[in-house]
């Protein structure tokens, strides 16, 4: 049984690595095409990625990997429950903007909880900003995608606004610096990733990956969210309220995304947000970081790390005059090939259940033989009577 | 500004916003009734922007080419790229039956580093300075069409200050409208997207068919990042700016019919314009409201809109759904 679910959950994986292989040879091709003499050193760079400086680099990676991760497991999670939402850079950006804003305005706060009161902040400004999806299209069938992506934008320009209304440093057009108490403590883990913005962060993040595993896995509601997702009139039919369980996997999602912009501007990285008319990125890297886990939890966790991992390798890239966006259009082509996972899968499925079937049928055949067998046998014995 | 000139000032520049909205959702149109749902519009968009502006760029610098017939072979060249870069969507969405919506983001989110990528590439080797903005030099505004341009009201409003793509999008509708509607094509095309078991049973290819809608909406949607660039902008920075996300907007408030879609990007258009010259109109800039909350404005108003016109939706019923001959 254990080694059939291991079995499941490689082939569940077959298709991405297939994809991963053919988005590095287009990468390649580019840089081939670019510069044909440092083709090889470059992909050799993508490919060593965070591990090019050792374990500072890898402290790079998993700080990079710490908000694509959250706004993975928001996309991710709400694929899951049969929604897409492409809205989580508006979450992330409200979430941030909270974060900041308890980080900076409320200094009187206990330091030993400010950091934590700010997350919680992110989180339901996030959560905020997923409910309007997520209520249009329960109510009122208004498709999440397109409604999702226009609060990307109003979220940006409402943010603009409100950081240049109440924390706004002038001289640099970007949010003032919060107290050193809001930042995410380190808890130790500079030691071992000597990278300066190294923080608390990641643990954040793969501890709300648990969370939702646990949820999607071991709970009843979230069985009947992930119910819905698959087929929404057979949750219907099951007594499940589809409706309600939108709204609410729109607003988890949201929340998990509002989080990572938490983590992102709590990072204590020196990282302001600009007032600039540009959708944060880290929301479509959460969708890459979705599809190529493919919506499981634990599967974003890895393909965020993953992602990180050969973003600090497109830094360590522009050594050599390469341009980094390759790292994004290698991304990319990997979602491309990925959407073939349906083809790859049923043609896998397809080969083991003949394998299957086979199987049965041989065992059908000495099944047959042997109650032909015993079916003989007592009549045997009965010519014998 | 006030009276008529700020009306003609405001339809001038609504025909600016509203055009690449029109163009881009007729795009859209095609796809989803021929039943495969094009997410990439704003990704071909940005291919089809950045290959034409890349060649009236090239050919400025190098002096080879200027004005409207530049302008019209950069048409062509835009059509051109967006029906090769939405191909990719067509065989995944077609023949490998991959969830529409996801080879549909992978497009756009390649667009944009492909974009800066190639951008930086062009102004490194060209003019010596690696930017993303690829610069153009606007040399195709028409400040008054002869003989129309001079009709009273009417010629101040649709024949001055514009651009001879507009009339090229307008024609487009009329002829996307015939297609669609007084040809065996445009019926083949629309079965396709409501039953394409039915199609196929009265002989109708419907793989030949949806990778017609593909096309087509990769040639429009690809015209359409051209004209929204060459008004709007001197340089092409990897972006149309949400467009593709709009026009797909305009086209569920269109309700899948080009004269709908027509109204629906002229209501969009008009929203953008106010937003867009909020600071220059003397009663706008006079009030107390910030500029980001004008920002807001088209895209809290495609909200609303939604609202009211998504529950009698009208979309093709298989739009979405992967062909699947042996399916019944």
């Amino acid at each position: 049984m254990k080694k059939n679910r291991f079995a499941q959950a490689v082939v569940a994986f077959l298709p991405s690595f297939f994809a991963i292989l053919a988005g590095f040879l287009l990468g390649f091709v580019i840089l081939l095409a670019v510069n044909p003499n440092q083709a090889i050193q470059g992909i050799g760079i993508i490919l060593k990625g965070g591990l090019n400086k050792g374990m500072s680099g890898m402290g790079q990676v998993l700080y990079f990997a710490t908000p694509i991760i959250m706004t993975g497991l928001a996309v991710g999670f709400a694929f899951k429950t049969g929604l897409f939402n492409i809205g989580a850079s508006g979450q992330f950006t409200m979430g941030a903007f909270a974060a900041i804003y308890v980080g900076v305005v409320m200094k009187s706060l206990p330091p030993a909880i400010h950091w934590l009161v700010a997350i919680l902040a992110s989180m339901i400004a996030g959560a905020i900003w997923g409910f309007l999806p997520g209520l249009l299209k329960a109510t009122r069938n208004v498709n999440e995608v397109i409604t999702s992506i226009m609060m990307n934008y109003i979220g940006m320009s409402a943010v603009n606004m409100m950081v240049r209304a109440t924390i706004y440093n002038k001289l640099k057009n970007e949010s003032l610096p919060v107290a050193s108490a809001a930042n995410i403590p380190k808890w130790g883990l500079q030691e071992i990733f000597p990278y300066p913005s190294m923080n608390g962060g990641i643990l954040i993040a793969v501890l709300c990956v648990m969370i939702v595993y646990i949820v999607l896995e071991k709970t009843t509601f979230g069985y009947e969210l992930k119910a819905c997702g698959y087929n929404r009139d057979a949750g219907l039919y099951a007594g499940i309220q589809a409706k309600r369980n939108m709204i609410y996997s729109m607003m988890i999602s949201g929340a998990l995304a509002g989080i990572g912009g938490g983590l992102l501007y709590l990072s204590g990285s020196g990282k302001y947000m600009k007032v600039i008319d540009v959708i944060a990125t880290e929301g479509f890297d959460g969708i890459s970081v979705a599809l190529l886990g493919l919506s499981h939890p634990i599967g974003v966790l890895f393909a965020g790390v993953f992602i990180a991992y050969i973003k600090v390798g497109g830094f360590n890239l522009q050594l050599l005059n390469y341009d980094q966006e390759v790292i994004n259009i290698i991304t990319a082509a990997i979602i491309y090939f990925s959407a073939f996972a349906l083809l790859f899968k049923t043609k896998i499925q397809s080969i083991i259940t003949r394998n299957a079937i086979q199987k049965n049928e041989a065992s059908d055949q000495k099944l047959e033989e042997a109650t032909m067998e015993s079916e003989e046998r007592p009549m045997k014995e009965g010519d014998s009577q | 500004m006030r009276g008529l000139e700020l009306l003609y000032f405001l339809v001038q520049q609504m025909m600016y916003f509203s055009m690449p909205l029109l163009i881009v959702a007729l795009g859209g149109l095609f796809s989803e009734r021929s039943g495969v749902v094009n997410i990439a519009l704003e990704g071909i968009m940005v291919i089809g922007a950045l290959t034409s502006v890349l060649f009236i760029f090239l050919m400025q610098q190098f002096s080879i080419m200027s004005g409207n017939g530049l302008l019209l072979i950069a048409f062509l060249i835009a059509a051109v790229a967006g029906t090769l870069y939405s191909l990719l969507h067509a065989y995944a969405a077609i023949n490998m039956k991959a969830n529409q919506v996801i080879s549909g983001t992978a497009l756009n989110l390649a667009s944009t580093p492909f974009a800066v990528f190639v951008g930086r590439l062009a102004t490194g080797t060209v003019i010596g300075r690696t930017v993303q903005q690829i610069p153009f030099k606007n040399q195709f505004r028409i400040t008054k069409v002869p003989v129309l341009g001079d009709i009273p009201f009417v010629g101040s409003l649709f024949f001055q200050n514009t651009y001879i793509t507009t009339y090229l999008c307008i024609l487009i509708l009329f002829i996307s409208w015939i297609i669609l509607y007084k040809t065996k094509f445009g019926l083949r095309l629309r079965a396709c997207g409501e039953h394409p078991q039915a199609a196929d049973s009265v002989g109708i290819n419907v793989y030949q068919m949806r990778y017609a809608g593909v096309m087509i909406s990769g040639a429009l949607a690809g015209i359409g990042g051209l004209v929204f660039v060459i008004p709007t902008s001197t340089n092409f920075n990897a972006s149309v700016a949400g467009y593709g996300f709009l026009a797909l907007a305009v086209l569920i408030f269109g309700q899948w019919k080009p004269w709908r879609v027509f109204a629906a990007a002229i209501f969009f258009g008009f929203m953008k314009t106010i937003s867009a010259s909020s600071s220059s109109i003397a009663i706008l800039a006079q009030l107390p409201i910030s500029s980001e909350i004008y920002k807001m404005i088209p895209y809290i108003a495609t909200l609303i809109i939604l609202v009211f016109s998504s529950k009698n939706s009208q979309a093709p019923r298989a739009a979405g759904q992967p062909y699947d001959q042996g399916a019944r």
